[in-house]
């Protein structure tokens, strides 16, 4: 998410293919140092609710998600 | 002695023609500096009038396919959307019931903790996802759908941190707390007529 813009897309790729996940960590890492939060769309397995899950390095990626979203860090307002 | 005249002149003349000729490059550089040209002109960014709203198109798709369809529904008709919280009770049997305690979600606005067996207002949460890397002092805002996703990811995930994180305040800091009220009625109406069927599921 980008203020102003909304949804961009920053990389795109099939993480089990080298080039394409050594892609991915650079710029899941890049957002991360600018300062963004990390969150992947998940459904809970026990409440079946749908929920966010933050990840906080890329290995902590679910295997399954499709997609990781970038959004600004909460600050008091 | 003419003719000595004439070649001291001709030598005068090509010792400073190099340092004429940089003289003048100097001068075009700092004429063209001054004058933006036409590529100059193209970089500076032109007003689009329909780029938030694509941008708030986007950014209510990306929140459809985030939330469930009741949130979704929630949102589209009435603006904003209920998260539980997630601290839920235990009883002493070791059922797990719903959380005592829910939010209101609002696009740009506080986040506001209710009660909603007793439907009692507790506080509101002011938080906010600045730009901070845009100029205008990260005062950039985020599509009011993005901001809602944004704020439905951070409780959903990591509730604590997004509250720790807000400026918390009694309700109607910023908030109308009979609006709020008001908000809760139709919420219950909406569910309501929701759980009857007279609430279209598939309407976009």
């Amino acid at each position: 998410m980008k203020p102003g813009h909304g949804e961009v897309l920053l990389a795109e790729g099939d993480p089990r293919v080298r080039q394409d996940e050594e892609r991915l960590v650079r710029e899941f890492r890049r957002q991360l140092d600018e300062g963004m939060w990390a969150a992947v769309p998940t459904v809970n397995a026990g409440s079946g609710r749908r929920e966010a899950e933050l990840i906080r390095e890329y290995g902590e990626i679910p295997p399954e998600a499709e997609r990781v979203i970038f959004f600004p860090r909460a600050s008091g307002g | 002695m003419l003719l000595a005249l004439l070649a001291l002149a001709l030598i005068a003349v090509a010792l400073a023609a190099p340092m004429a000729a940089r003289e003048a490059r100097r001068w075009r550089k700092r004429r063209s500096g001054r004058r933006p040209t036409a590529d100059a002109a193209l970089d500076v960014p032109m007003y689009d009038p329909g780029r938030e709203r694509r941008a708030e198109q986007r950014a209510r798709e990306l929140l459809r396919s985030c939330v469930n369809d009741e949130e979704w529904g929630m949102y589209r008709d009435l603006g904003f959307i209920r998260v539980e919280g997630r601290h839920v009770r235990r009883a002493a049997d070791g059922r797990v019931s719903r959380a005592p305690y829910a939010y209101l979600v609002y696009p740009h606005k506080p986040i506001v903790a209710y009660v909603p067996e007793s439907g009692q207002l507790l506080s509101e949460y002011c938080v906010e996802f600045p730009d901070l890397g845009a100029g205008m002092g990260g005062r950039s805002r985020l599509p009011a759908s993005d901001d809602v996703l944004a704020k439905w990811m951070a409780l959903t995930s990591d509730e604590a941190r997004v509250i720790r994180r807000a400026n918390m305040h009694l309700v109607g800091r910023q908030l109308d707390p009979a609006r709020v009220r008001r908000d809760l009625w139709r919420l219950a109406e909406w569910e309501r007529r929701r759980s009857s069927g007279a609430v279209g599921r598939s309407a976009q």
